[in-house]
């Protein structure tokens, strides 16, 4: 990828995939994110930057309910993917997980063979009829993730072996190869070096033409090289949300501006 | 000088050692603590364990070799004669020192005087009565030769303690001499403390090898004397056990090991799936409050003595399984097939309850230790939870459980008052669960319980059992370990 700067980026309108409306989380007493209202689109990488303890991680674990598996953790409001209120009774979290996919901060493989941790989620969901199928979408998946042509030899060998940038793609293609129509990413490269991160945020920006993506970052440099649209957190608040270009050179709020100054975070 | 008092006086030379070596320390630098190089403390602690330490030692080993040595002094002036009327070495050894242990209670408490117990004469008085006056109770008359033997047991235990109290505080004043001379305010003291700490450690966790040896030489002597006196095809190979104490036993070890066998068989069959359910739950779905409830109250089971499980087997599991499986047309089944209370069943039933906090307790800790992440990694995929748990909680936590597991097996197969009380007393081969039968550990008790005579084989027989069953318990524990740590590095 090209270091394109933030200003270059044209944006193009895309349809909104998630619209989240008056989202408030609670844990236990403490507010943790208040009245957060964002539209994200299709087609586009939306980075949320903030400093740490901002609630920019916690409001992504919203996107997939994801929050659920934590007991004391209460989000009210109204997120809709698609149209579709995804807190709603009707909805099944579990489904949705499936079709909005999760890379994590830390790269997890499960402790099986490459193959396996691609083919779990196809797995789970009943997505490949025969052994061929799978084998199918397994190999799509592992491209999809740019990581087939280091992988295709050992698809036995554990996931666990991998080097660690290896292991965030085959991460990245496991939550692709349940076919989400969304990926939420965690601080993906927190854990890696420099030149996996650029692998990683090389594939983020191919990702784009096929997912909704929505990334977690603390770093400004990767959310400006890798992102259309930037969201702003601070203290639970979204501060300001637009282009990514506009975000990082004509910030509106006095406080986007510190932080992105480096006076605050 | 007895060795309490000894110890006293080494606890006040190691007291006045810690007082002087900080002093002089603290003098060395000229009362400026911070030009020493250690804390005072630790130059007081240096000289302190350095008069305390080696003397010590000195002190525990002489008093553990003492005795056997002066004994083996003592028998040689036994006349053989004695040995010969039925009498073990032993036995005889036994009486010389009580009445010699008679006569020092006997000075001691002014009966005698010390030239008068030295003068004794077996022929004139008579000593049985008057020691049992003392309340010394003897079991036969004194004859000459074991008074003799006594009073050179007197002589020597008398001679030895003396050496031993002056060897010990010549030690100790050495050690402190040498301690305190060497105190300086370059000296590092604190570098030496530190590796008589790291000694001591080391000394702690030998003793613990050591005893575990000690344990294993014991049983195998034993056994070796039992296979001297009993054909060790008949104990491995054999297919009867029928003890007989006028001699000329089948003391075949193959019908406790099936019975051993079957009752564990039964006891992971309850305890396994039930303990590791009970694990998962309480790990992956259970609230923080009830988690905080239930864990405690599930590991009291494990505070149970065993004594109680036995008693639970025999009046509460027994019965119930009688009212079902026997009575003819009272029993609920309308069967005949159980006659007693005590049976294969019962105790399995009984001894895998007694097994559940066991296993729930070491499963649950493996499962908490499988990262957050992988969970999170499979919920994000659109996992269930019991999904997650099945194909990747469990699959990390497997050589964990696998693990726990034998280690309940090797606690199954050695356990003892739950089998005594409910799995009967006949030795046999049977498929039948609702049948008594009997285990190794309760052939231990029945064989060494009462009066026993340790020269023959089916007293004897305990010991080669009490060996087999070690090395039943070890190969699981190891193989245990092998497989935890096989499939380990795999998920690090």
């Amino acid at each position: 990828m090209n270091q394109i700067t933030a200003l270059d980026k044209t944006v193009q309108t895309n349809k909104t995939k998630i619209s989240a409306r008056n989202v408030n989380v609670h844990y236990g007493d403490s507010h943790a994110i208040k009245d957060v209202n964002v539209e994200i689109e299709d087609n586009t990488v939306t980075a949320f930057i903030g400093p740490s303890g901002c609630g920019k991680s916690t409001f992504l674990r919203c996107l997939n309910r994801m929050n659920d598996t934590i007991d004391i953790c209460r989000v009210t409001g109204d997120i809709q993917i698609d149209g579709e209120n995804i807190y709603d009774p009707r909805v099944d979290p579990v489904q949705l997980r499936a079709k909005v996919g999760m890379v994590f901060q830390k790269p997890n493989p499960f402790p099986k063979s490459i193959y396996d941790n691609v083919a779990y989620g196809p797995r789970i969901h009943g997505l490949a009829a025969n052994k061929a199928e799978l084998d199918e979408i397994v190999e799509k998946s592992l491209r999809r993730g740019a990581i087939w042509e280091e992988v295709k030899d050992r698809l036995d060998a554990p996931g666990t072996g991998l080097s660690g940038g290896q292991q965030q793609r085959l991460c990245i293609a496991r939550a692709v190869a349940t076919e989400p129509e969304v990926l939420l990413m965690d601080e993906p490269c927190s854990a890696l070096d420099p030149i996996a991160t650029a692998q990683i945020e090389e594939l983020i920006d191919e990702l784009r033409n096929s997912y909704s993506v929505v990334i977690v970052t603390h770093s400004m440099q990767q959310a400006a090289r890798v992102s259309q649209k930037t969201a702003f957190f601070h203290l639970g608040n979204l501060v300001e949300f637009g282009a990514t270009g506009q975000i990082f050179t004509n910030p509106e709020d006095p406080r986007t501006e510190s932080y992105i100054t480096g006076r605050i975070g | 000088m007895p060795s309490f008092w000894l110890v006293i006086v080494l606890i006040a030379l190691a007291l006045a050692g810690f007082v002087l070596g900080r002093k002089r320390a603290l003098a060395t630098a000229g009362g400026d603590m911070k030009q020493l190089h250690s804390l005072p403390a630790y130059y007081g602690h240096h000289v302190a364990f350095s008069a305390l330490v080696p003397a010590l030692a000195v002190l525990a080993i002489w008093s553990l070799v003492q005795p056997s040595l002066i004994e083996n002094r003592v028998s040689d002036m036994v006349p053989a004669s004695f040995v010969e009327e039925g009498h073990t070495i032993d036995l005889i050894l036994t009486d010389v020192r009580r009445l010699a242990d008679g006569l020092d209670a006997a000075v001691a408490q002014g009966a005698l005087s010390e030239a008068q117990a030295a003068d004794l004469d077996a022929g004139t008085t008579d000593i049985r009565a008057l020691l049992g006056d003392l309340g010394v109770a003897l079991g036969a008359d004194v004859q000459p030769e074991i008074l003799a033997a006594a009073q050179s047991y007197r002589g020597l235990s008398d001679t030895a303690s003396t050496a031993k109290a002056a060897v010990v505080i010549l030690l100790a004043l050495l050690g402190f001499g040498f301690a305190y001379q060497r105190t300086h305010k370059d000296f590092r003291a604190r570098n030496v403390v530190e590796r008589g700490v790291m000694a001591l450690l080391i000394v702690a966790a030998s003793l613990a090898i050591l005893t575990t040896v000690g344990i294993v030489f014991s049983m195998l002597f034993e056994s070796l004397n039992f296979f001297g006196l009993h054909s060790w095809r008949d104990f491995f190979f054999g297919g009867t056990w029928a003890p007989n104490f006028r001699g000329d036993s089948d003391l075949s070890i193959l019908p406790l090991l099936w019975g051993t066998l079957y009752i564990s068989l039964i006891a992971l069959l309850v305890a396994v799936p039930i303990g590791l359910f009970a694990a998962i739950y309480l790990s992956e779905y259970a609230s923080a409050p009830v988690r905080s409830f239930a864990k405690p109250l599930l590991e009291i089971l494990a505070g149970i003595p065993t004594i109680v499980y036995g008693l639970f087997a025999l009046l509460t599991v027994g019965p119930m399984l009688v009212t079902i499986f026997g009575k003819g047309d009272d029993g609920v089944l309308g069967v005949e097939w159980m006659s007693g209370a005590t049976s294969v069943l019962t105790a399995g039933l009984v001894m895998g309850i007694m097994l559940i906090p066991f296993v729930s307790s070491l499963s649950d800790d493996i499962i908490n230790a499988v990262p957050q992440a992988m969970r999170d990694g499979s919920l994000g995929l659109g996992a269930t939870r019991s999904e997650t748990v099945r194909q990747v909680v469990l699959p990390a936590a497997l050589p964990g459980i696998v693990g726990a597991v034998l280690l309940a097996a090797s606690r199954a197969i050695g356990e003892t008052m739950i089998v005594v009380m409910g799995a009967g007393a006949i030795a046999k081969f049977s498929a039948n669960p609702l049948e008594s039968m009997t285990t190794i550990t309760t052939r231990i008790v029945s064989q060494l319980t009462g009066d026993t005579d340790f020269a023959s084989p089916e007293t004897l027989v305990a010991f080669a059992l009490g060996l087999t069953l070690f090395v039943l318990t070890l190969g699981l524990n190891v193989l245990a370990l092998y497989i935890v740590r096989t499939y380990r590095e795999q998920y690090d």
